[in-house]
């Protein structure tokens, strides 16, 4: 099992995690600072959350084109599993692995706080063990978007990872924290190799977090 | 304004314009044996303001305890060090940015946020938490809701950008706070005992270094304007708030810390209040050694700068080191990864004296010890006034069916609703060792890696103060020490933070020295001692001053996070217990002041005895694993702290006490009481160690259903409740 967690200037949840991943799977992922061009072979890569180039430009462009991106990308396309979380979720789209783009919550302020996600999507090695969970969203650009055509083409093919819910399940006005299309948490690329998702998985990851929702999302990848 | 005796070359308006007095300057032409030029002028400005010199405080401040077991720093450094075991320490510190923030909220909050924060790391520890403690005008005044959303959304830029989480914090509201809002801001750091880093500078030659972002002008001259009150021209003073920059900021502290793992940094202090002047002084007074800098090396923003600008501005995210030589390369390549510059500016020499030299011109000599010992220090006259008349409130003045609605009422009002609004806009989880998040006595974070905990808490009550200034510092030391205990930690020491209007008048300074000797008698009984500080003075607007706001900072170890607290009611059945007793004290209260729109009625004292056995008592019951919740109870009195576990938990109470005074009982804010949650099979043993300390202890209900219910008095369903609770904050906001 080799993990790989990409530090970028800003990055702020590389260690966090790190921690989790290396609680569940019993390995310590390696920290890959963003101005190397390579990853050794890899059965993971996590882009981290975090404010990476302080999000000046835009969320995530800047990253997306650091010198270790374009290995990222070509693993990616190769098949490797890639999850991106949060700023990370900002700099996949921004390198072209995922559509859509995230623009500001539609409170226009930072939110910071437990929400609920289901998985629409079941059956991709991402998402396949989790029911209904709770976890934290800390972000104030995390509204998804894409155009209608874009949508459509993301339903039809079974892309959309995640969606914000309420405690029974369901998908509604009310239980959408940032104005999301169609209340979006995380969306997968064509191949399903490929995800990004606002919500903090390794923030809802041990007992003293509170809450351990966030372990199936790394468990069905990691084991 | 020409005074006839002036008989200097410089102008008089000059030296007045750099806020010095007359017979200030006189000192400086004496210590220096000519008048200074106007670079030297900055520099003794900036750095005998009140800001930087605590000219007008430092007396007192030394009569507040500074030493106890665990303290390895006390105050006089960047931030104050305690021991939590292991080999681990906490550094920490509160510091003011109030008057930035009153002309830009946003910019003046988040460098007040980015100032605390290289405080700490400066010291060699990493960031773990921040909080705050804030105050404002009335909810109502035309620029409170402008100044609240300005100050929230730039304490979050900074802090989520970061990394930081911001675990908690305090906000009051108060017309003395209309034309001056007070922003303080609190980090906590973790660091390893033997690896603390200090800033006196050694090593006669040693490279002197700037890294961190360039200079530009901004700023120039903000702790002379942090040491003057406010008029109406107080606008035009924008240009001296500085402007924030989280990103370079991150880079910096993890570059220092990459750093700070070898061997290089010798001494290390950042560029704060008065920049590259303080942070260059301070290091070589600490060291009693002298420095020499060529000012044309300095990274610079803009272009032709000059010797006194580049010497005042306050550009953020800069620091000063001097290095082992040796080391230099190594150190240059860690800054160069990082993109951040590193200029070898200067050297450590022997002649104790501040040299400046630029393109080749010697542009200030100043011996060191004129600037920093022989600073002004003066004992200011100051005026105790009386304390406001203790008020004996009586039943029949009170109607015992408006119990329920005018609780619904208190909650409501932004001094004790939720602060969700506030909170939900900082990440209060990154770095996920956040145990305890806001909304609860004391914020808790994990040591990482370990199973011990942080426990941090800022509180104070100006109405407390303004009425009584000895008990209003007694209390907002005691505050924190609640808090802290009521979350399952021992306190351990505090920061202080001490905001107070003009000093010259005899009434304010008779406030700061009450309040002082309040905190120390507290912070003496507790074994609580001070390990920083930060004073903020002149903190008035055309000519009247703020509440006297003595905020504390209080931090506290958890050794077994198994034994954290919170305050939500946790299980049906169980007893609700009230530690202390209630002797109706309703002056001063958040009663009075909201159901009946007065302040009157004074202070509530505190017995220190009292408190402390109280304490001890609800220490030892969570250690012997008795207790399933705590809450302290604070503003509001008990009703309010019974309301607040029963929101938390979603849990009801059924409520049966005796007295003949129910609004006395409920909004009462008599000192030293806790409410605990104890399940029967707990409370006998409860009980018997409560009789065997001498404490108070006394089962006031029981816990179940969705309704607070009080026998005799009538129901109220939590869910309504909480409803009103959130939505006091969010009313200002819209």
């Amino acid at each position: 099992m080799k993990s790989h967690v990409i530090v970028f200037p800003g990055s702020n949840c590389d260690r966090d995690v790190a921690v989790a991943i290396k609680n569940i799977s019993g390995h310590q992922p390696q920290m890959i600072w963003h101005k190397e061009t390579s990853i050794n072979q890899s059965d993971l890569i996590v882009v981290p959350g975090g404010f990476s180039y302080g999000d000046y430009l835009r969320c995530g462009a800047m990253a997306s084109t650091s010198p270790i991106m374009q290995d990222v990308v070509k693993k990616a396309k190769e098949g490797v599993p890639v999850l991106g979380i949060c700023n990370g979720f900002q700099i996949l789209i921004e390198s072209g692995l995922l559509d859509g783009a995230l623009m500001r919550n539609s409170s226009l302020s930072f939110i910071c706080r437990d929400i609920l996600i289901k998985p629409k999507n079941q059956s991709s090695v991402f998402t396949k063990k989790t029911q209904v969970a709770k976890m934290p969203i800390a972000h104030n650009e995390g509204n998804f978007f894409v155009t209608s055509e874009q949508l459509k083409k993301i339903q039809d093919n079974d892309q959309i990872a995640f969606q914000y819910c309420d405690e029974n399940g369901n998908v509604s006005e009310h239980s959408n924290p940032n104005g999301s299309l169609e209340n979006i948490a995380g969306i997968l690329n064509e191949n399903k190799n490929v995800l990004g998702m606002m919500p903090h998985p390794e923030r809802a990851a041990e007992l003293a977090h509170g809450c351990e929702d966030g372990k199936t999302i790394f468990e069905s990848i990691l084991n | 304004m020409t005074n006839h005796n002036w008989q200097f070359q410089t102008e008089q308006s000059l030296v007045e314009n750099h806020g010095l007095k007359l017979d200030e300057f006189e000192k400086i032409v004496e210590g220096l044996g000519r008048e200074p030029n106007l670079t030297e002028l900055g520099i003794f400005s900036a750095m005998w303001n009140e800001h930087c010199s605590y000219k007008s405080s430092k007396f007192w401040l030394k009569k507040l305890p500074t030493s106890g077991d665990r303290v390895v720093q006390g105050p006089g450094e960047n931030a104050g060090v305690i021991d939590i075991d292991d080999g681990d320490v906490a550094v920490f510190k509160m510091e003011s940015h109030n008057h930035p923030s009153f002309l830009e909220p946003y910019q003046g909050a988040a460098t007040g946020v980015g100032g605390i924060l290289r405080d700490v790391f400066t010291m060699g520890a990493r960031p773990v938490a921040n909080l705050n403690a804030l105050r404002f005008g009335e909810p109502n005044h035309p620029k409170t809701k402008h100044l609240l959303s300005g100050v929230v959304s730039g304490i979050g830029g900074y802090g989520n950008c970061i990394g930081v989480p911001t675990v908690g914090g305090e906000v009051n509201f108060h017309p003395s706070y209309n034309g001056n809002i007070l922003v303080n801001a609190m980090t906590v750091g973790i660091a390893k005992k033997d690896k603390i880093f200090y800033s006196a500078a050694a090593g006669i030659g040693n490279p002197v270094v700037y890294v961190g972002s360039k200079t530009g002008r901004d700023g120039i001259h903000g702790a002379t304007m942090a040491s003057a009150e406010f008029d109406e021209d107080s606008e035009d003073k924008k240009p001296t708030v500085q402007v924030g920059d989280p990103f370079t900021e991150k880079l910096l502290l993890e570059a220092c810390l990459e750093l700070m793992k070898e061997e290089a940094i010798i001494a290390i202090q950042d560029m704060g209040a008065a920049g590259l002047t303080s942070s260059s002084i301070e290091m070589a007074s600490k060291g009693d050694v002298g420095l020499e800098i060529d000012l044309s090396k300095v990274p610079m923003r803009a272009q032709n700068m000059s010797a006194y600008e580049l010497m005042l501005s306050e550009s953020q995210e800069r620091m000063l080191m001097v290095l082992d030589p040796s080391k230099e390369e190594m150190a240059r390549d860690i800054f160069k990864k990082w993109d951040l510059e590193f200029e070898v500016i200067g050297k450590v020499t022997d002649t104790k004296r501040l040299i400046l030299m630029m393109n080749g011109k010697e542009e200030a000599s100043i011996p060191i010890n004129i600037l920093v010992e022989d600073a002004p220090e003066y004992q200011r006259d100051y005026i105790v006034e009386e304390p406001s008349p203790i008020k004996e409130y009586k039943s029949e003045d009170f109607d015992q069916n408006n119990i329920l609605k005018d609780l619904n009422t208190m909650i409501m009002h932004p001094d004790l609703s939720s602060r969700k609004w506030i909170w939900e806009q900082y990440d209060h989880m990154v770095m996920a060792d956040t145990v305890v998040r806001p909304g609860s006595d004391a914020a808790v974070v994990r040591v990482h890696g370990t199973n011990k905990g942080l426990a941090m808490s800022t509180d104070c009550s100006p109405v407390y103060c303004k009425h009584n200034p000895y008990e209003g510092g007694k209390h907002a030391v005691v505050e924190t020490w609640r808090n802290i205990i009521a979350s399952g930690a021992l306190p351990i020491a505090i920061t202080d933070c001490m905001n107070f209007g003009n000093p010259e008048k005899p009434e304010i300074m008779g406030q700061f020295v009450e309040c002082i000797r309040g905190m120390g008698d507290a912070c003496s009984k507790l074994n609580y001692p001070v390990v920083s500080g930060n004073v903020s003075l002149y903190n008035e607007t055309n000519g009247e001053g703020i509440y006297p706001t003595p905020a504390i900072g209080g931090v506290g170890l958890i050794k077994d996070l198994s034994n954290v607290k919170t305050l939500s009611l946790k299980e049906d059945g169980n007893f609700l217990c009230v530690v202390g007793k209630t002797a109706n004290h309703l002056g001063s209260s958040k009663y009075i002041s909201i159901i009946q729109s007065k302040e009157e009625g004074g202070t509530p004292e505190i017995n220190l005895d009292t408190e402390l056995r109280n304490g001890n008592f609800v220490m030892d019951a969570i250690n012997q694993k008795l207790i399933a919740s705590a809450h302290d109870v604070g503003e509001g009195g008990i009703l309010v702290a019974i309301s607040e576990m029963c929101m938390s938990g979603n849990l009801g109470i059924i409520i049966e006490i005796k007295t003949n005074f129910p609004h006395g009982y409920f909004f009462a804010e008599d000192q030293s009481r806790y409410l605990l949650e104890v399940s029967p099979n707990n409370y006998d043993e409860c009980q018997k160690l409560a009789n065997n300390n001498d404490v108070h202890f006394e089962k006031i209900g029981i816990v179940g259903g969705d309704k607070i219910s009080i026998k005799n008095i009538g129901d109220q369903q939590v869910s309504a409740l909480k409803r009103s609770f959130e939505t006091g904050i969010e009313q200002i906001s819209h």
